[in-house]
């Protein structure tokens, strides 16, 4: 964590920005942070949440790297070696997959490896996720492939706040943090306290309070649960909503006792169902609560296809509708 | 579209660096015999010591995979001379990552025989203090250190602008050197193989290397061999012609020849200190045996290879050259193996007697802070051993 925290109260900031200032607060606490990526320098990255960092804090702590997603982690881990703290932005969640045998053969086994002689803090930033209107590659869900992994940690806001906080907390964390970024939130608003500085961004949290059924999802699709939420309080249901936050460590606590209250559940991600993340949380539920369960644990997310062309995206990714007919399917037991 | 098995390069080809010939005469260069000029006999004496050392090791540690009591083992047969003279030109704070067959480097640093058995065992992953030796683990998949090399070498011209900014030497995550003693400006050095050179990562090692003007050494190893593909198939061009690609100076050298490789690392070392950025050194060698101890080169190699390749083994030659100039006699030989017999007995018995740690001490390692799922197979596991106690 860094020694000061120089911002104070509270501000309402995009989710973009809370990046940006995540960012340029823990550069401005640790001169050994620093940021590296693809056009993240002059012009900003491609969404803009690196802009104007790279006045503050020149270019040689704000990197604009030659293309090679290997080469950006893979330096990464170098520099980290020696002690910095690199902070290198993947373009897009396609994009990482040349960098993912340095992510997963490499930054997740360091420690490890070295008998815990060497910590390697690098916070890997990933905007990820659809409903953008983009083309190939650039709307995937791949965080089930890290969470997969040990070594690594995973985490993904879905407010101002968290973003904030989140990041922070990551860059300053001894181990390996993957920052999934949910893009198409990056211009939601919100209220950031930059006084939370206990925030732990590693559990989850209830967002919303309800009785009848649980919907746990992160990132993208809080909104989308808190809508499905809000929708279904005309029906007389009463549906709490958990935002994970965390996909590596899972706050299973979190579930559970929301689960002993419900007893219904409903696990929302983009990803595909398959081997996701909601597969695990079903697993770890109907192991730890198969009593107070009503219901099956349901999981909605993508289909087992790659992320659709963008003209018909969205009957691949959950909206508030398949979210409802979840709700109905678990009440329905 | 045919493999190209007679490469020809029409673009240059470096010079081949020799200074000392297969029958240990030596020749002088008009650039690099003065960088060898600083080798007393002592030292090449020494430098003979550690390699005959690493190659008794090396047979050791063959027979003990062969009885069962490795899991593997990757010998160094044959390519005695590139590690232990490059090893032995580096300056003590330069932070070496090394591949997965340099056990000659890692004995000239002063990491001992012992310390090297872990991974091979199987009771450890880094049996040496990093810090100490400033020298990494081991990397099994190819070519990846040498971006973390890279990355090291570019963390160092960034502690060069915070002294620069704030007075103070950095250290790193710390190391045994003391930055404010150094006499030597520190740099990196990798090793690498021939066959790693394919690998994506070494391209954009020396693409970010020299964007960064980063203060690395590239010591590639051909050692002819990737398992059974042999470099013709590899390369239509040495190694070494491929660093004037990325804007950076290669340098082609007789890899057995313990001067040459001397001089040539000390001369790249003095351009990479000085700020010119990377030098790439391919290091022509011979692999004498095979990949690792689960590869049969009999079955790929041609069959006359020892009678072409055994007459420039690196070990014969410095002999040699040490006999015909009187430095060393019988009765240094005979000292060597002496000394390498009593090395390896006590290899042999602390490997035999070698055992892992804790399994909990690996539950403990995957992170650096507690992590909740490791937390819950930690209680798993205790409450699932906890029951056959109980039986």
């Amino acid at each position: 964590m860094s020694e000061q925290n120089p911002q104070q109260g509270t501000e309402t900031l995009t989710l973009a920005k809370a990046i940006t200032r995540a960012l340029h607060d823990e550069m401005a606490a640790n001169r050994k942070v620093l940021a590296l990526g693809e056009d993240i320098g002059k012009l900003g990255g491609v969404y803009r949440v690196t802009e104007g960092l790279q006045k503050t804090f020149g270019p040689t702590r704000i990197m604009d790297t030659p293309l090679g997603e290997a080469g950006i982690i893979g330096t990464s881990i170098g520099m980290a070696l020696r002690g910095y703290r690199p902070v290198p932005e993947i373009q897009f969640d396609g994009f990482v997959f040349p960098g993912f045998n340095q992510i997963t053969s490499q930054l997740a086994k360091m420690h490890g490896r070295t008998h815990g002689q060497y910590q390697v803090s690098v916070t890997v930033r990933i905007p990820y996720g659809g409903m953008i209107g983009s083309v190939e590659h650039h709307s995937e869900s791949p965080e089930a492939l890290f969470t997969h992994t040990p070594g690594l940690r995973v985490v993904t806001p879905s407010s101002p706040h968290d973003a904030y906080w989140m990041l922070r907390k990551a860059i300053a964390h001894p181990d390996p943090v993957i920052y999934f970024e949910p893009k198409r939130r990056y211009w939601m608003k919100g209220e950031v306290n930059f006084e939370d500085t206990d925030f732990d961004p590693f559990t989850a949290q209830v967002v919303r309070e309800g009785d009848d059924l649980t919907i746990a999802t992160y990132g993208p699709l809080v909104p989308v649960a808190l809508a499905a939420a809000q929708a279904a309080v005309e029906d007389g249901q009463s549906i709490e909503v958990i935002d994970l936050r965390s996909l590596s460590p899972l706050d299973i606590p979190t579930i559970e006792a929301s689960i002993q209250k419900t007893g219904r559940l409903v696990v929302a991600h983009e990803a595909p169902t398959f081997g996701g993340i909601g597969s695990d949380i079903a697993a770890a539920i109907t192991e730890r609560c198969f009593y107070h369960l009503e219901a099956p644990v349901i999981r909605v997310g993508g289909y087992h296809m790659p992320y659709p062309v963008s003209r018909i995206e969205e009957e691949y990714v959950p909206g508030i509708d398949r979210l409802l007919e979840a709700v109905d399917r678990s009440l329905a037991y | 579209m045919s493999q190209t098995q007679n490469p020809t390069n029409p673009w240059g080809t470096p010079e081949r660096i020799q200074l000392m010939n297969e029958a240990g005469e030596t020749t002088p260069h008009t650039s690099f015999s003065a960088y060898a000029d600083e080798l007393t006999g002592e030292d090449l004496k020494d430098m003979y010591r550690t390699m005959a050392l690493t190659r008794r090791f090396c047979d050791e540690m063959t027979s003990l995979q062969r009885q069962g009591q490795l899991a593997l083992w990757v010998p160094s047969r044959g390519q005695e001379a590139a590690q232990v003279a490059s090893a032995r030109a580096l300056a003590a704070n330069d932070y070496i990552f090394p591949s997965y067959r340099d056990h000659g480097v890692l004995l000239e640093r002063g990491i001992t025989p012992e310390e090297i058995t872990p991974l091979f065992r199987g009771s450890g992953t880094l049996g040496w203090d990093a810090k100490k030796h400033n020298v990494h683990s081991y990397t099994l998949v190819l070519a990846a250190q040498v971006l973390h090399a890279t990355g090291y070498a570019m963390g160092l011209n960034l502690d060069a602008e915070i002294e620069a900014e704030t007075g103070e030497a950095q250290t790193g995550q710390g190391q045994a050197t003391d930055p404010t003693q150094d006499p030597d400006k520190p740099a990196v050095a990798v090793y690498c193989g021939d066959g790693s050179t394919t690998e994506g990562d070494v391209h954009e090692s020396m693409v970010f290397a020299a964007s960064y003007n980063a203060p690395v050494l590239f010591f590639v190893q051909n050692n002819h061999w990737a398992i059974s593909v042999p470099f013709s198939v590899q390369s239509r061009v040495p190694i070494s012609t491929r660093a004037a690609g990325y804007g950076f100076e290669g340098l082609r050298v007789d890899g057995n020849d313990v001067l040459a490789v001397y001089a040539a690392t000390r001369y790249a070392m003095d351009k990479i200190r000085t700020g010119e950025g990377p030098v790439l050194i391919e290091a022509e060698t011979y692999r004498l045996g095979p990949h690792t101890t689960a590869d049969d080169p009999t079955k790929y190699r041609p069959e006359d290879h020892g009678a072409t390749y055994e007459p420039l083994d690196p070990m014969l030659r410095l002999e040699a050259y040490l006999r015909s100039t009187g430095q060393a006699d019988d009765a240094f030989f005979d000292d060597i193996a002496a000394y390498t017999k009593e090395q390896v007995k006590s290899v042999r018995s602390y490997v035999l007697a070698s055992e892992p740690e804790t399994f909990e001490t690996y539950l403990d390692r995957a992170y650096a802070a507690p992590h909740q799922q490791v937390e819950d197979d930690r209680s798993f596991y205790r409450a699932y051993n906890d029951g056959f106690e109980e039986d």
